[in-house]
């Protein structure tokens, strides 16, 4: 106690008050009564904050309390929800959620007064109870954090723990709840790393926190259960709201789509290429738009972990400083992702950084900054320079996804033949090689 | 007939909550315009939504936001581009809050002597009706205490926040409810009174009082929606009953009258039901009985709506009620019965069409013969006991009557807490349970705003003067006399004169507006002219012809006259009606020299003492179409001349 008491304002100190206490109070010619509440990390360090009986609250200054008394010690219980216990029909088909946090499993949390990963998968299946209709549900929390802080490291844990759920017959799909941050290079990483997929991997997230009667956590959530049930293709995908509205969920191809608005439901989108399916939450059915895919398989799914760390992903820019580079050849990168201007040009005066860590066995992997459209290094005298310094085009495939094809391939071979042969190949549909009419900013 | 009752005795307390919109640029959390789409359907984009009901922080679900969540209703949304952006579409966290607001709303709370917060916390509070894209309102307490005074005392204010407005709701069908989000997000300044209103006319007059003040900072938005009242109303052994959206401040006392009539009602009912013995264990859901045999076999004396339910796998279920004989029927208002209640709560959870009770037949087709069969099958008499039945498909039948047994089995304790919708005619309904404080949890998009000097600063600018500054202005720089100027101050039209004053003088004096307000309505008024009838806008139309010369004051009470009666015509229709036109300065001059010639005698006789006689005669004849100080000035003139040529 003493501790968390240290931890607080200055006005607390002062006061000698904590969070959980009821108290009463004199405030300029009114008397208040309250619950001590926790400060905000923007509280002013003269203030405390009290929530009132009506269930605000406010900040005051210590300096206008007078006559505290305290009356009991209140402790508000946070969190667990007291209802009756779930039942799961066994005669469902099973699948596995595997928690690694974000907003999708996120509520307020006091002591910042901000939103943190802290509901575990079984708070989220007990608060969007239909889900139990469709499947019966496993869960394992394996991390609590925000999408921002994932690490390739922990895309190893995921994938290690995946692959010993799909070598068991008894799964028929596999959930990832995660941020969506950079939760397509999550979905990128597992489409990588476990290969001949015999189930899909269904990502899922929301943009609205779960504590909110608004939040497309449910839908969301709905969706990828659906999907990992009923999906006839067995890949890593994202499932997330289709548009604004609450009506459909797309579900994309990880190494396709992208996060493409700060704060939209609708946020992600599938680049080059279309969503696999459309999913109807209400009427609990799916609606296949793309024929071509990687099907469900009786076969054992390979593992191929593994990511190298020493890979980054610049953008190019007009004064970009060929420092950049040098400290990256100086700090011994195994591999960068350019995302280029246009075709995937960089200024002509960066050419002679390209080609010395290309002669430094620094695989330099070329993709667009304009998202949509292909790579060609042989329209402009520039990119033809890049070519004949070595660089790898990566067709139409997103930056982000070279990037974690890059750290994947560099992972398992240091010849830089062998990289250029693993980056031209399509594993997973991370590249398509028709890029049709209809596959522009919808 | 009247409902009044003996207040101190049933001990009547009111408090009022009165949400008013400031008159900001720009929205509470966004940089959205503070105005309302003509058509809301216009540009508009529109876009499905469901809310979820969220736990609150201490884990529980609120009772009001779980009654809206059950009836799994879907909203659609109306998002022109022109009213609305992403923040009302709960697509973009909320901007900062808006600072102009902030300011307004601290002037107020200064107006109110409220003890201003030292820091404000956005708080979410849980609203799942759809009104709200996010499914929570954003509301922060600025300001803690104050009070208003009234005629019959003060009354103290309990707190003052700032939230935003709510969705506009265009129209609800069929559990679908579309909004338009225009409305969604103007800053609203919430005054909570404290219980301390004792009478229905004190709770008009704190709600005008509170509003007077809030307009005189000359920054809140006027017109009708723009300010609404919330009433909580109890009496002694009843309960505090929330009314929701009072729109005309003219209907705050009927409501209270009624609400206290229906409390003292209520608490009569339950003892009659304890005097009766009414046996209240027998009512209950494993007690219903299905009599839809009995109205197949009487299909063709039934009501149609009734037939089509049954033949739409509709059931007919019945609950015996025994003892309850004039006790549906009976009255807890005008047009409002036990029974009224009882189908208000049907409706509301079992969202049936309503209820047939045994006090109202016959009716619906069901006569005496087939009333005697029914009370046969329920094994009840026709002298002493009552039924209710529900037509409907099973489930909701059996949803509406769990409502309609709670709701009975309350009557047994007296008033059931509840919030109340109030309607037209002054009446109220069942809405929902009251939310309780298991709704509020913390805005975490938005960091605490400090309350500092400079902010207090700018607001001060908006805080209106005291009435005892405003009575010595009023006397000394516009010249009202002292008592017009008091009587002023505590009229009804104290902002409606400032503002009038600061858009037409000097073209229009103070007096005058003052005097029209005042005397010219309180003459109508003694002539028997409902002057309540003219609203504000009516009264500014006046005076705003009056500033374009269309007509002459004069003729103000004229105009005021056939605009009670005929509050449809505009001035211009008006002037027509009463067949005036103005003369112009040649006409007049033309009239004036024909009566001059004509009594030019008489004038000369009699020499300037003759200028009452003819200004007499030139007005008979031009009264109201022109000022008459232009005719005394030249009618002066000519006579004048007239003299000056005769040669004397």
């Amino acid at each position: 106690m003493g501790s968390l008491l240290n931890e607080l304002n200055k006005a607390y100190k002062i006061l000698g008050v904590e969070p959980g206490l009821y108290i009463r109070f004199r405030y300029k010619n009114e008397i208040l009564e309250g619950v001590v509440m926790p400060p905000y990390v923007f509280t002013d360090p003269d203030i405390i904050v009290v929530k009132l009986k009506n269930g605000y609250n406010i900040g005051v200054l210590y300096s206008e309390i007078k006559d505290l008394e305290i009356i009991e010690m209140k402790r508000p219980e946070v969190g667990s929800i007291s209802s009756e216990k779930i039942v799961q029909r066994k005669d469902l088909p099973k699948i596995i959620v595997v928690g690694t946090g974000g907003t999708i499993a996120s509520k307020i949390e006091y002591e910042t007064g901000a939103v943190k990963p802290s509901t575990s998968v079984d708070e989220l299946i007990e608060a969007i109870p239909e889900v139990l209709d469709i499947a019966y549900i496993e869960s394992e929390t394996l991390f609590s954090i925000l999408s921002e802080n994932m690490r390739p490291e922990y895309w190893e844990i995921i994938a290690e723990r995946i692959y010993n759920y799909m070598r068991d017959e008894a799964y028929k799909g596999v959930i990832v709840t995660h941020g969506t941050d950079t939760m397509s290079f999550t979905a990128s990483a597992i489409a990588f790393a476990i290969q001949r997929k015999n189930i899909p991997i269904v990502f899922v997230g929301s943009q609205r926190s779960s504590d909110r009667p608004s939040s497309d956590a449910a839908l969301n959530f709905i969706g990828a259960v659906i999907t990992a049930v009923k999906a006839p293709f067995a890949e890593s995908v994202i499932a997330m709201h289709h548009e604004t509205s609450d009506t459909k969920i797309a579900v994309s191809r990880g190494v396709k789509t992208r996060k493409m608005h700060t704060s939209r439901r609708d946020t992600f989108r599938s680049i080059n290429s279309r969503p696999l399916a459309l999913v109807d939450p209400f009427k609990k059915d799916m609606e296949l738009i793309e024929k071509e895919y990687i099907p469900r398989s009786k076969e054992e799914p390979i593992l191929m972990n593994g990511f190298d760390k020493k890979v980054a992903l610049i953008y190019s820019y007009p004064g970009i400083d060929p420092e950049i580079l040098e400290f990256l050849i100086e700090k011994k990168y195994r591999g960068i992702v350019i995302a280029g201007t246009g075709f995937g040009h960089v200024p002509e005066y960066m050419i002679p950084v390209i080609r010395k860590a290309i002669n430094n066995n620094i695989a330099v992997a070329v993709t667009s900054q304009t998202l949509y459209g292909r790579v060609n290094l042989s329209v402009y005298q520039t990119g033809r320079e890049m070519l004949r310094a070595g660089v790898i085009p990566c067709e139409d495939m997103l930056p982000e996804t070279a990037y974690v094809k890059l750290s994947w391939t560099l992972y398992r071979t240091d010849n830089i033949e062998s990289v250029r042969k693993i980056m031209s190949t399509n594993y997973v549909y991370e590249m398509n090689p028709r890029l049709t009419e209809d596959l522009f900013l919808r | 007939m009247s409902y009044r009752l003996n207040y101190d005795e049933i001990g009547l307390r009111v408090g009022l909550e009165i949400h008013q919109q400031l008159d900001t640029k720009t929205k509470l959390f966004c940089s959205c315009p503070t105005s309302l789409a003509e058509d809301p359907y216009k540009n508009a984009v529109i876009i499905e939504r469901r809310l979820r009901v969220g736990k609150s922080e201490l884990g529980e679900i609120d009772p009001a936001a779980l009654f809206e969540f059950r009836r799994g209703r879907l909203y659609r949304y109306l998002a022109s581009p022109s009213y609305s952006c992403l923040v009302e579409l709960d697509e973009e966290p909320p901007h900062p809050v808006n600072r102009e607001a902030l300011v307004i709303a601290l002037a107020i709370a200064k107006a109110l002597r409220s003890n201003i917060v030292d820091e404000i916390y956005f708080m979410r509070k849980i609203v799942v009706d759809g009104s709200n894209t996010s499914g929570f309102q954003r509301t922060a307490i600025i300001g803690l205490g104050g009070y208003v005074e009234t005629s019959q005392g003060i009354v103290r204010i309990q707190s003052i926040a700032l939230e935003e407005d709510s969705a506009r709701k265009i129209e609800e069908k069929d559990n679908i409810v579309t909004y338009s989000l225009d409305r969604l997000g103007i800053p609203l300044i919430e005054i909570s009174t404290a219980p301390d209103i004792r009478s229905p006319e004190q709770a008009e007059e704190t709600a005008f009082r509170i509003g007077v003040l809030m307009r005189l900072t000359g920054k809140v938005k006027r017109g009708l929606g723009t300010i609404r009242q919330d009433l909580n109303i109890s009496i002694k052994n009843g309960a505090k009953i929330e009314i929701k959206g009072v729109q005309k401040l003219e209907l705050i006392s009927k409501i209270v009258e009624l609400e206290a009539y229906r409390q003292y009602r209520l608490l009569q009912l339950k003892n009659i039901l304890l005097e009766r013995e009414v046996p209240r264990e027998d009512i209950s859901l494993d007690k219903l009985v299905d009599i839809t045999d009995l109205f197949v076999n009487n299909k063709n004396k039934i009501a149609r709506f009734i037939r089509e339910i049954l033949e739409k796998n509709g059931v007919a279920l019945a609950l015996p009620l025994k003892r309850f004989k004039g006790l549906l029927g009976f009255e807890l208002g005008p047009n409002r019965r036990f029974g009224s209640e009882l189908a208000d709560h049907a409706r509301a959870w079992g969202g049936v069409g309503g209820l047939i009770h045994s006090d109202e037949l016959p009716k619906y087709g069901i006569d005496e013969e087939f009333l005697k069969e029914i009370f046969r099958r329920l094994s009840l008499s026709h002298e002493e006991d009552g039924f209710i039945i529900i037509i409907d498909e099973r489930e909701k039948v059996l949803k509406a009557f769990e409502a309609v047994i709670k709701r009975i089995h309350q009557a047994f304790e007296g008033v059931p807490q509840e919030t109340r919708a109030a309607q037209e005619d002054g009446t109220t309904r069942y809405m929902r349970p009251q939310p309780g404080s298991a709704r509020m949890y913390p805005e975490t998009d938005l960091i605490p705003v400090k309350v500092d000097e400079e902010l207090l600063k700018e607001a001060e600018k908006y805080v209106p003067e005291p009435f005892e500054i405003k009575l010595r202005r009023f006397v000394e720089e516009h010249g009202l006399s002292k008592d017009l100027a008091y009587s002023l101050i505590r009229s009804r039209y104290i902002a409606l004169y400032e503002e009038l004053v600061r858009k037409y003088s000097p073209k229009i004096s103070p007096q005058l507006i003052a005097s029209t307000l005042i005397n010219t309505l309180k003459a109508l008024s003694s002539e028997g002219l409902d002057v309540s009838q003219l609203d504000e806008k009516d009264l500014e139309e006046i005076f705003r012809a009056l500033s374009e010369d269309k007509f002459s004051k004069e003729l103000i009470p004229d105009v005021l006259r056939v605009k009670i009666k005929e509050r449809d015509k505009n001035v211009d229709e008006i002037l027509r009606i009463l067949s005036i036109k103005r003369i112009s300065l040649e006409d007049l001059e033309k009239i004036i020299d024909e009566i001059i010639s004509k009594s030019s005698e008489e004038i000369i006789k009699r020499r300037e003492k003759a200028f009452n006689i003819i200004m007499g005669r030139v007005m008979e004849s031009v009264r109201g179409k022109i000022d008459g100080k232009i005719v005394a000035e030249i009618v002066k003139r000519k006579i004048l001349e007239l003299l000056r040529s005769s040669g004397q």
